[in-house]
């Protein structure tokens, strides 16, 4: 079975949780005791319908405000797919939730209120998923009940999402619109009789359609070692095995690497995983390597195949979101975070901010807010071995870590 | 398959050659199952890599052996490097804690008991009376006195995203402050695979490898990778009696049972086997690790619905988590 995994995005009382809710419902994947205790709840609170924001609100905040303010992470079957959503907050001040969740999906649905339309918010989903360049969207018009299933309403919608995706910078991206209403379950997976208009899949028709190798990222191989295997045991006296995750593609044995940053060339002689050995690495593998030569590696170092060298430099531009309360400032020292590897950076200069519902840049700023996205300059210690994130998605992108607070305040995307 | 080569034509050499070959590392055919293992092994590395101290927490149940199992693949050759930490109720299935020894020694890994009983005595907590006593949140004192002990700065445990609603909002590396507490709206995001271990001094982390893993998954694992498990997670006969619709064990006298409620025999298992005192059994006549699969793959019941500490309100877990609790 195949795993996708699945951001939302929308706006507060757009029904995103009511749309996992009824995802969850209509493929049964809610179980008996869940339900009876959504039954119950909804019972208690007085609604005429049963609440399936219930079931993933997980928090108490949450429940009493009757919104989301945290991703929490949802888990359905189907006969064909495994889907994991993370379901994103839909407040201004919570956009890096969005981020967050968006960084480790392949599709997105992005929700929007039949009634409001396309409104500044659905600009910063739609950016954002955007500038991470999300494979798939899915734009759900919802409470299409609201609006009598009106035809005109939801093409009214669609043109005003098209405008906005004229101005996207990631161009391939695939968008596909659905009207649905997740609260009465119309073309959410039953397709409905109330939108006979409507010739398109429902959204679960839609997800269980995409062909996961055509959503992935693919790149060329990097391996960054994240941990020098020494047993120094008498069996394995002389082992130094390298363990790490393959990115991008494949490693075999004989290939011809470099390591970087010390430029060595060397051949891969084993590939294990676990007690055994294996010709070759795929992509997201978790394996240890040993090389055919001595050679010095420690953490932070990459492996790459000698013909496919990445760009490797002391100073770097990226699209830079920025997470936290305490403002990034021109002239601040951060670390940064590739990957596994860690160095010191100090910020350059902000080239310009980038206003997320595209009503353009603002130059001369010097700081940045928390849910500010900026072009930022960043010079840095040691030199990192990255690619573009256009390019490569793991490879290309980075965290700003506060070294006061040690807290993850900032991502970055490489231009 | 030796005719089949016969048949081919083949040389003894390139027999012998293509008999040698390794076999191919095919995360693609069962995409699901490779993705999570290849992902909580990346993440038990960065535990090793950016730790001081880390330490496994063992309970002896199914996600704890499992964690194990990961472990065990992410280092070797080498031995797993961090020990297993128990935090012993007291109330354990005897044969849970058998299991446990045995499992230690086979891995020749450090094993830490720290003891509830021990806290009670210190005076630290109070046992909990009457007829839903259990100590299960007495746990918590403890594994913060031995966090405190030892010096650990992280600490892996099997949690999982699709066991209860608090735990959906966890973390990776989930950031605790010195009195263990988790700040659920202030945690820090974590972003493509990359995970932040920095903490102050005083600060640890909680680890969770398997926390995008459902129950569904982990049995499969255990059935595929042929992981032993403690008896108790197979059907078994067992004196239990009712009460509010849930099964108990009537044997080893943890449970307070009322004079109205009735023993009788049934076959029963286990579907998590924490602590006695707030664990209950499910009816199953499931024996083998393909038919817990098989049931599990059927059930309309999710597994913390027999877990009677979640009962307590719709917000137990939370209120249990931000105290520290695991």
């Amino acid at each position: 079975m195949e795993v996708l995994k699945i951001a939302t995005a929308g706006s507060v009382d757009d029904g995103k949780s009511t749309l996992i809710g009824r995802l969850l419902y209509d493929t049964k994947s809610l179980t008996d005791d869940k339900l009876e205790a959504i039954e119950r709840t909804s019972k208690q609170k007085g609604y005429d319908y049963l609440d399936f924001s219930l079931a993933t609100d997980g928090l108490v905040a949450e429940r009493e405000q009757g919104i989301t303010i945290d991703v929490a992470h949802i888990y359905f079957s189907t006969a064909k797919k495994s889907y994991i959503i993370a379901d994103t907050p839909g407040h201004v001040e919570y956009t890096r939730n969005m981020v967050t969740g968006a960084s480790t999906s392949q599709a997105a649905i992005i929700l929007i209120d039949a009634r409001k339309g396309v409104i500044e918010q659905t600009n910063r989903h739609f950016f954002i998923n955007n500038l991470l360049r999300v494979k798939e969207v899915i734009v759900a018009v919802n409470k299409m009940d609201l609006v009598d299933f009106s035809e005109e309403k939801y093409n009214a919608i669609k043109a005003d999402f098209e405008e906005l995706m004229s101005k996207r910078d990631y161009a391939d991206q695939k968008i596909t619109f659905i009207p649905i209403s997740a609260l009465k379950g119309d073309n959410v997976v039953e397709k409905s009789k109330n939108t006979p208009w409507y010739n398109g899949e429902t959204i679960l028709e839609h997800l269980e359609s995409l062909d996961l190798a055509a959503v992935s990222n693919v790149g060329t191989p990097r391996f960054p070692v994240q941990y020098v295997v020494r047993p120094k045991t008498e069996e394995f006296h002389d082992f130094r095995g390298f363990a790490g995750k393959v990115y991008g593609g494949e490693l075999s044995v004989g290939d011809e690497v470099v390591v970087l940053p010390s430029m060595t060339r060397s051949k891969i002689k084993n590939i294990y995983f676990y007690d055994k050995e294996y010709q070759t690495a795929p992509r997201r593998s978790s394996v240890t390597i040993t090389l055919e030569d001595e050679v010095n590696v420690s953490r932070g170092d990459m492996l790459v195949k000698a013909e496919d060298l990445p760009i490797i430099d002391k100073q770097l531009t990226a699209t830079v979101s920025w997470m936290d309360s305490d403002s990034l400032i021109t002239g601040g020292k951060y670390v940064v975070q590739h990957g596994v590897n860690k160095v010191l950076a100090k910020v350059d200069a902000i080239e310009h901010k980038v206003n997320p519902d595209y009503s353009g840049i603002e130059e001369n700023v010097s700081t940045l807010q928390m849910n500010d996205i900026a072009k930022v300059r960043l010079k840095l210690n040691k030199p990192i071995f990255y690619d573009q994130f256009k390019d490569h998605r793991t490879n290309g992108s980075f965290i700003i870590i506060d070294s006061r607070t040690h807290t993850t305040a900032g991502v970055g995307f490489i231009n | 398959m030796w005719i089949a080569y016969i048949k081919e034509n083949k040389t003894v050499s390139t027999l012998i050659e293509e008999i040698l070959k390794p076999e191919l590392l095919d995360l693609e055919k069962r995409p699901k199952a490779n993705a999570l293992e290849h992902e909580a092994i990346y993440i038990m590395r960065e535990v090793a890599a950016q730790f001081e101290k880390p330490v496994l927490l063992f309970s002896g149940g199914k996600d704890s052996i499992t964690l194990v199992r990961l472990a065990q693949k992410a280092f070797w050759p080498a031995k797993i490097p961090f020990p297993l930490m128990h935090i012993d109720t007291g109330h354990n299935f005897p044969e849970t804690i058998e299991f446990r020894d045995k499992l230690v020694e086979e891995l020749g890994v450090e094993l830490i008991v720290r003891n509830v009983q021990d806290s009670i005595d210190q005076g630290k907590v109070v046992e909990e009376t009457g007829k839903y006593a259990s100590r299960n949140m007495l746990q918590t004192t403890t594994l913060l006195d031995a966090i405190e002990e030892f010096k650990f700065d992280a600490c892996i445990g099997g949690a999982r995203r699709d066991e209860e609603k608090a735990r959906a909002k966890e973390r990776i590396f989930s950031v605790r402050d010195d009195f263990g507490q988790w700040d659920e709206k202030n945690q820090r995001p974590e972003l493509f695979d990359m995970l932040n271990g920095e903490i102050e001094m005083g600060q640890n982390v909680r680890v969770f490898p398997i926390s995008n893993w459902t129950e569904l998954d982990v049995w499969s694992y255990i059935e595929k990778e042929n992981i032993e498990i403690p008896s108790i997670y197979f059907a078994h006969k067992r004196n239990i009696f009712l009460r509010d619709g849930l099964i108990w064990s009537a044997e080893d006298g943890v449970v307070f049972r009322a004079d109205d409620e009735v023993v009788e025999e049934r076959m029963v298992r286990f579907r998590t086997v924490g602590d006695m005192s707030c664990t209950a059994a499910v009816a199953s006549y499931a024996d083998t690790i393909e038919k817990v699969v098989a049931e599990i793959r059927e059930s309309k019941i999710s597994e913390r619905g027999a877990r009677i500490d979640d009962k307590r309100s719709e917000a137990a877990m939370e209120k249990r988590k931000q105290q520290g609790y695991f």
